[in-house]
Formats: C-alpha cells, structure tokens, sequence
C-alpha cells in the first residue's frame, strides 16, 4: 500500500511544505540512498543463509543415502555406516520430551487464558516469558545438579535429557499456545455456555478444537527448535554411538550430540558423516518449521 | 532378565543397571557356551578420551569379528569422572591418563570389598605440529618449547631455537603457539612434560587439563580446533595427539628427550619410550625422564577393574578382551594405524599376568554383584 | 477467520450429546473445579522448574561462592581448578568468561540490531510484496539452524575465507586503536560476535518486523500526506512509535547471544585470558562450561555450576528488564518466535 502512496508524489514542485533543507533534491537522494542501503542490508542479511545452506549441501549430499539412516557408526576413521543411533535417539528423547512439555505447556496456557488475569496467571506469564531466554547450557547444568547426580543420582540417559529438552520446549510451547487461545473470539465460548455446556467441557470440546491449528504450529515451532539443540544433551543425555534403547541409566545419542562429535574428531570419513548429519538435522528442523508454518497459515482462528 | 528390567525402571540406577546387564548376559551366555564356546557379555566402560578413538576401533573390531555375543560400551566422559563412576561401581571398568593412587585403591577395595586392578593398556604421544612444511623435523627441547608456550619465544629464528637447528634455514615468522581449550588429556600430558622437566614451567603454569596460559595464545576447541588455529595462521604451532598430526598430514618436530638425542614421533619412538619407562609392579608410573630412542612427550593410559564381583561371563568377556586387545596382531597394529603405541613385549606378559586377577578373588559371584548394586 | 466461526460451534454438539447424562449429576458438576485444578497446577509448575533451578543450582554451587565469596567468585580473574573430589582446593573467579561473555554478546548486539532493523522496514515497507513473505520466512529460518552449524560453518568456511582477510585489513587500518589491536589470530571475540549476530538476527528481525507491521497505518499515511518521503516516514513516524518493540528486540537478542554455547565455544579460541583487543581470544561463560565440564574433577564440577549460576543471574536480568520495558510500554510483540 505504502508503495502506491509514495510514487506519486511529483519531483520538483513538491519542496515547499518542508521548513528545513531547502532542495528536495536532497530529501530525495536521502530516500533513494536509504532505500539502497536498506536493500543492501537484505541482501547482506540474506549471504550468511544462502552460504550456509550451501555449504551444508555441497559437504552433506554425498554421505546421505539408505545406509545413513539404517545402521550405527562405526569408529571414525571407517567409510560407512550412519547415524540411526543418533536418529534413533533424538526420536527417543523428542517424543519424551514432547509428551512432557506439550500437554503442560497447553494446559498452563489454558489455566492463563481461560482462568486468568489474577495475581498467579500474571505470576505465570511473566516467569515463561522469562525462561524463554534461560540458556540452554544453564537448563542442562540444572538437569544435571538435580537429576543425573542428585536425587537418586540417575545418570546419564534418554530421560533426563529428555528433561532438559521438555524444559527448553516448555515456554516456547505455552507462550504460543496462549497466543493462540487468545485468539479465539468469546463467541464461540458464549456460544458453547448458551448451548449448557460446563467451562471445562466448553474448553475441551470447543476452545481447544478451534484453535487446534495454531497449537499445532507452536508445538511444531518448538520441536524445531528442540531437536537441534546440543549443549543441554551433552550434560544430560551425554551421547552415544550405539542403538540405546534403555529408558533411563544408559547415555543416549542423539543427531546434534553425534554430529558434535563427529566434527571434532581427526578423520575424514567421520567428519564427512558429521556434515551429512548436518544436513539431514537442517532438512527435519525446515521441515518442521515450513509445515508448522503452512499448518498455521491454512487454519488457525486468527491467523496473523 | 525381565524382573532387572522391571527393577531397573523403577529404581532407575546405574549401578543396576551395569550389573544387571552383564548378568543377563550371563545367563544367556552359560546357555550357548556349549556351542563353539563363544563369550556373551554386556559391558560397560567409562574414562579417559585420550585413547578413545583407539578403544572405538578396537570395540567395533573385537565385537564384529572376534567375540560377536560381546558388547561393550565405552563413554569418553573424562579421566575424572571415569575413576569417580569406577569407584562408584557403575561401570565394569574404568579408565584414566594417571594411574589410582594408594588412597584411590584403598577406597576403592574398601568399597567393593576386594582389591582394584590397574594396569598400562597403551602409550599415545602428544606432538608439536606446525603449519610451515619446510619446518618439517625442527628440534626443539622442553626449554624452548616452554620458552614458546611462555611467549618468551615468539619467532622461529630465536637464538634458542637456532642453537638446536644450526643446518636448518629458520623464517623469521612469528609463533603463534596454539592450545586446547577445551579440558583434555592432551593438555595434562603435554603440561605433566613441560613440568617435569622445566623448573620455571611448573611453578608458572604448572601441569593440568585446563590451564590458565600465557597471553597472546590461540586456543582451539578439541584437535579440530587447534589444527584449524595452526592452519589459519603462518606461524602457527600446536600440540596434538600424533593420531591426529598423522591424519592430518601436519609437519612436525623433533623433540630432544633425556640423553640429547633429538626423537620424530614415530610408532617406533612411543614405543621405545615405553621400554624406557620404568614400570613397578604396581604400574603406577609416569613416562618421564625419556632418553635412548624414546620420543619424550608421551603418555599411558591405564585401565581398572576389581578382583571381584563380577559375573563370570562378564569377567571372562574383560580378561579375553584386553588380552586380546594388547596380545592379538591385528589389534596391536590398529593401535600402530591410528598413532598409539602397543605396549612393548616384557610388559604386555606382565599386564597380561595382572589383568588376569580380575574378579580372581570372586567367592560367590552373585553376592559381590549384589553387593555392588546395593551401595 | 469466518470460516473458524462457523465450524467451531459444530464441534461442542457432538460431545454435548454423549456427556449430557453427566451434566447434571454430581460428577459433572466436580468436574469443572478439578478441571480448573488440574490445569492451574500445571500452570505452577512453571513457578516450580523455575524456584528448583534456581535452589537447586545455587545449593549445588555454594561450596565455592562460599569459599570465593560472592563478589571474589564475580570479579577475580584467576581460574585455577583444583583436581580434589571432596573439598574445594582450587580458585575459582569467573570474570574473564564473565568479560568473553559481555564481549561477545555486545559485538553480536552492535551489529545485529541495525541490520534487524533495517531488514524488518525493507521486508514491511520496501520490498515488493511478492518477495517480501517468502524473504521474511527465509530469514526466520535462520532461527531454525542448529548453532553447531554455525560453528562448523563459521570455523571451517566463514573465519578463513571471509573473516581472517576482513580482520587483517581492519587491523593494518585501525590496529592503533586498541579495540582493533593485534596480533590477529583467527578466532577469537570479534570471530565469535558475529556469528553470534548471524544467529540472533532471525529472531531480532522477527520481532521488529512484527511490532513495525501492526503499526496503525494512519500516522504514516499523514506522513506521506505531508509530503514526507518514505525515508522520512519511516524514521520520524515508523521507527520511534516501533521502539519498545526494537529495545525488546534487541533484549531478547541479547539473552539468546549470552547463553549461546557451541558456536562460541568453537570460535571464541577459548582461554582463560582476557584483554581489550577484540582480536584477542578468551571465552564465554556458557562456551566454559561445555568445554571444560567433560573432563573436570569434581570440585571444578561444582565450580562450573557457580558459573551456570553467574550466567542464569545475567540473562535473568536482561531478560526481566526487556519484559518490564514492553511491558510498561503496553506493547504485546506477541510472536511464536520468540
């Protein structure tokens, strides 16, 4: 819209509204040199993504093939094998992760939105929004303190750092999903009460059902962003190259931990490995990130 | 098999779980020794990562073609905390760049109720690499490399380094010394020379994992790290495992060790200095005061077990796979492949004399597992 | 949206019919306060994780504050771990990660928060409308690469072929001036501030494009009616009525780069020094923690979890402060991505 309205404007008998400078030669080499700095800074902003992208690619493409996600890998300096441990375990963890910070996450968004604003919702809100910037290095050395050595000193393993993961996802999870739940217009909920319903069932059955698409979107936006995460799983899960299916006590793999790994040892086969996994890491993040977007953008209540 | 599993969820401890896997393992393997008389075992390791790209191979070969029904894990979780779980019990071995002291051994035995066993698996040697080619077997000796490491050196034509390399054409670059950031084995074997053989080293900066260095160094994270500060800079210098110079294709120097005579890292010269080494029948040694052949900045890598408690397929699978591992031709030459010395002919009898003690004072078996669970 | 309105109510019939029985038994009536309950105390369970890092960690960490002393722990400049499993031998005093930390995060911050802004006014009010959604998708993206890929990428391919040529022509032109002192190493804070700016742009860019788009467009337009060009609009109208959302950008930003670990870890040349010279290399708090916790004793052990403790106090701050600023400012940037 904007661009219709700043076209028109004649050049050179437009000058007189202005007290300062005289020449709207000026003013207007100003916009047109704004302009292309403005573009340059895109473009700039853009070169960091696109040389990653493509150096990711151009390393990863040859390594990733069947056998990639098919079987475990084998010491480093051997041609071959994969990265299913590390598939196997981000999976693994994930899906604990998801189970614990997901339900949560909504149901404390739910509590806020439905139930609030008192003293304990605005409590709630202002220390989510508050844990979405605690580093994750901190998340794990708290995981750590309290799990793999205190309390009953668990070791390392799939669930703690599945711990560390859901605590990571939790404030991304509940900040999104309140978004979305505000979104809902009051009709629906003054629809369901006038229809007899009870709060919780107007809550189950039709605030949650309607803004479903947008919960989808920031439960997807935060595994994105929790499948990539390093630091936290390195003092948690620890890592493993093997196929670890123990619940808790054995250390577990995962893709960032292995591909970590990986990149920091001497041989060539391992480090090529290393990049095919960062590729395929790049691949489920965008994907993830593309469908929560597209899952957004086709159904929520509000939209943006 | 099914009630450990069930106890494991529930109580979720480590100490079970090691033992209750290697139990299992157990039973399964009574069962199939009457066919071929193959070992079946489940075990757990955890220590340094010094040697770990070694243990990685020797596991991944010794598990695909030599013992099939055995599976071990070794966790690189650090010297430190490989002494504290073996000590704990939650491993079935442990592993460590210095040997247990007698107040490590005594804790150990008094909480396992049974003597620890510790004994030299390997020798690695840590290497000064440059990024300069033509530098390619420059001698250098502790001084000069503390000198270095201190910022008292920073070119390549100093005086003390010329002395050394008096046919050598030495640049005038500048050094650029470059070190581990990260806390590694690397760095405590490479401080632990420094100290030992230069005074005004050990009382500056003194010998450890992490180190608080002079000003004006580059530090990498891991060898990646460091071969990348070498590479990136002209002048640079670094030290690394010699697996990893090899891999990398870095020129490296010589290094004069205690009779004068300048040494190249080379398999050979790890291994001489193994056999220079004076071992005690305890094995707890320092390579230290290198001199013939031996190439002086090198160290050893020691694995403990108990002398009880274990199953006895899972002790069976330790003894038959470090025996293998330090007696089997094509285990001693991976070792050579990827830049660790095996140990030398005399010492392998005696560590092979040594590992054999392990789970030899087991009374009864189940209740020393038991007892280690418990704790 | 009118297409939610009209399928929503349809869903509460379905239930309606299967629950009516319970409607008006006394289960059904119990079930609305544990409901509120069950979902309150999932709510607190934030408050919680929250009180438990904080105890937990602290209590974890109080053998060497106790021995430092608060302020020693902050401020001293020495680290020298001690190697004992039961007391604690070693000094312990956090300030050149401390320093890295704030080095690094400030470089990321100078040169992120221009280039967010001026990306967010081009995506909302220059770039022709059919690129603008897929290039402001394509930077969130940005968002979503793991930070080992940046490590990787920056060390193996950015400092070499980019970085190093750029730091070498800035010390021969600048190297009089402290900050550009050299020698030039490679890696080091400067290295490890901008990727760090790579890194935080995304989400910076995503928040200010979002507090730039909701503006009411009626000020601009008067703008424009005045006969104000687009440049002027945007930086007398659009910009200062978008600032809250820019300071909570560049907060949150912030809080992203000091926590960051990995990247920095493989950049920043880690050390215990630290010095003026952007140039030189040290190490951040985070980048300290991941790179010495694998093979430390114990009692370092405990004193890496007094610098989780120092870190998680900076980031509290930066964090609580940016909260109050848009809070005060009645601004709700209210974006997933943050």
């Amino acid at each position: 819209m904007s661009t219709t309205t700043t076209t028109p404007p004649p050049p050179t008998r437009h000058s007189p509204l202005s007290r300062r400078r005289p020449g709207a030669g000026l003013r207007r080499f100003k916009d047109r040199a704004a302009t292309a700095v403005l573009t340059i800074a895109m473009v700039l902003a853009m070169i960091p993504l696109v040389l990653i992208i493509f150096e990711v690619t151009r390393r990863g493409i040859g390594v990733v093939d069947l056998d990639f996600f098919t079987q475990t890998e084998p010491p480093p300096r051997r041609e071959g094998g994969g990265y299913v441990a590390g598939f196997f375990g981000t999976l693994y963890i994930m899906a604990l992760a998801v189970l614990m910070s997901i339900p949560f996450g909504i149901a404390t968004a739910v509590y806020v939105v439905e139930y609030g604003p008192n003293r304990l919702t605005s409590a709630i809100r202002f220390f989510t929004d508050v844990m979405t910037g605690i580093p994750s290095i901190f998340v794990g050395l708290f995981v750590y303190g309290l799990l793999v050595i205190g309390w009953g000193g668990m070791g390392f393993g799939t669930f703690v750092g599945a711990v560390a993961i859901a605590v990571m996802m939790l404030p991304i999870v509940t900040r999104s999903a309140e978004e979305m739940l505000r979104l809902v217009p009051n009709e629906i909920r003054n629809a369901s009460y006038g229809l007899g319903a009870r709060k919780w069932q107007t809550i189950m059955f039709t605030v949650l059902p309607a803004a479903a698409p947008g919960l989808t979107t920031g439960s997807m936006l935060a595994i994105a962003r929790g499948i990539g995460e390093t630091a936290p799983l390195l003092l948690t899960a620890f890592g493993s190259g093997l196929l670890v299916t123990a619940f808790q006590g054995q250390p577990q793999g995962s893709v960032p931990t292995q591909l970590y790994r990986g990149a920091m040892q001497p041989f060539e086969a391992g480090i090529d490995r290393a990049w095919g996994a960062a590729l395929c890491l790049f691949v489920l993040v965008l994907l993830f990130t593309v469908v929560a977007r597209w899952v957004g953008s086709r159904g929520s209540v509000g939209g943006r | 098999m099914r009630n450990g599993r069930s106890k494991l969820a529930v109580l979720a401890a480590i100490p079970l779980l090691a033992t209750a896997c290697g139990g299992g393992g157990g039973d399964t393997g009574d069962g199939s020794d009457g066919g071929g008389g193959d070992l079946s075992a489940s075990l757990t390791g955890a220590g340094a990562s010094f040697p770990d790209p070694l243990f990685q191979d020797w596991i991944y070969t010794y598990s695909n073609d030599v013992q099939p029904g055995v599976s071990i894990n070794y966790q690189s979780v650090g010297s430190g905390a490989g002494v504290e779980q073996f000590l704990e019990q939650t491993v079935d071995f442990g592993s460590s760049e210095e040997p247990l002291s007698d107040e490590d051994l005594a804790a150990a035995s008094e909480a396992r109720g049974c003597e620890a066993v510790q004994f030299p698996v390997v020798f690695g040697a840590v290497v000064i690499a440059f990024n300069n080619p033509d530098l390619d077997g420059l001698v250098l000796d502790a001084e000069t490399i503390a000198g270095i490491y201190s910022r008292d050196i920073t070119t390549f034509d100093d005086p003390a380094i010329a002395e050394l390399n008096p046919d050598m054409e030495l640049p005038g670059d500048e050094i650029v010394p470059v070190h581990r950031s990260d806390g590694s084995g690397t760095t405590y074997v490479f401080s632990h020379y420094l100290s030992t053989e230069v005074d005004s080293w050990a009382s500056e900066y003194g010998e450890g994992k992490e180190l608080d260095w002079a000003d004006g160094l580059v530090g990498g994270q891991q060898n990646d790290g460091v071969a990348q500060g070498i590479t990136q800079n002209p002048g640079g210098l670094g030290y690394v495992n010699q697996s990893f110079a090899q891999e990398a294709g870095l020129s490296v120097a010589q290094i004069v060790n205690e009779d004068g005579n300048p040494v190249a890292p080379t398999l050979e010269a790890t291994i001489a200095a193994s056999e220079e080494a004076e071992i005690p029948e305890n094995f707890q040694f320092a390579i230290d005061d290198i001199g013939g052949e031996g190439y002086p900045i090198a160290g050893s890598n020691w694995i403990f077990t108990y002398t009880c408690g274990y199953e006895q397929a899972g002790a069976d699978a330790i003894i038959d796979f470090w025996t293998w591992a330090l007696t089997d031709e094509g285990a001693r030459e991976l070792a050579g492949e990827l830049g660790y010395a095996p140990l030398g002919e005399e010492l392998t009898d005696r560590v092979v004399a040594e590992l054999e003690k392990t789970n030899s004072e087991n009374a009864a078996g189940d209740s020393g597992a038991d007892e280690g669970a418990d704790s | 949206m009118s297409t939610e309105v009209r399928e929503a109510p349809r869903d509460p019939e379905a239930p309606q019919d299967s629950v009516g029985g319970t409607l008006r038994s006394g289960r059904g009536r119990l079930a609305d306060p544990v409901f509120k309950w069950v979902v309150a105390a999932c709510g607190t369970i934030v408050l919680v994780i929250l009180a438990l890092m904080v105890v937990r960690t602290t209590a974890e960490a109080w053998p060497v504050f106790a021995k430092e002393g608060f302020f020693g722990f902050l401020f001293g400049d020495t680290w020298d771990p001690g190697t004992s499993r039961t007391e604690i031998t070693g000094t312990y005093s956090a300030w050149p990660f401390i320093y890295g930390t704030l080095v690094t995060a400030t470089i990321a911050i100078a040169i992120a928060l221009p280039l967010a802004i001026m990306v967010s006014v081009y995506l909302t009010h220059m770039a022709p409308r059919r690129i603008a959604k897929p290039l402001s998708y394509t930077v969130e993206l940005l968002a979503a690469v793991p930070s080992v890929i940046f490590g990787l990428w920056g060390l193996h391919w950015f400092l070499p072929n980019v970085l190093r040529p750029f730091f070498d022509a800035l010390e021969g032109a600048l190297g009089w001036f402290f900050l550009f002192e050299g020698p030039v190493r490679g890696v080091g804070y400067l290295p490890a501030g901008i990727v760090l700016a790579i890194m935080i742009l995304p989400i910076m860019t995503a928040i200010i494009r979002e507090v730039i788009a909701v503006q009411p467009l009626d000020q601009q337009m008067a703008g424009y009616a005045l006969g104000s060009t687009r440049w002027e609009v945007i930086t007398k109208v659009v910009l200062p009525s978008g600032f809250s959302g820019i300071v909570a950008a560049a907060m949150l930003g912030l809080g992203r780069a000091l926590g960051e670990t990995i990247a920095v870890l493989m950049l920043i040349g880690g050390s215990q020094s630290w010095g003026a010279s952007l140039f030189g290399t040290g190490s951040s708090m985070a980048s300290h923690i991941a790179a010495t916790f694998g093979e430390s004793s114990p009692e370092s052990r405990i004193a890496l979890m007094a610098i989780g403790v120092a870190l998680f106090l900076v980031t509290m701050i930066v964090n609580i402060l940016a909260r109050v600023i848009v809070w005060r400012l009645g601004q709700t940037t209210g974006d997933s991505a943050v």
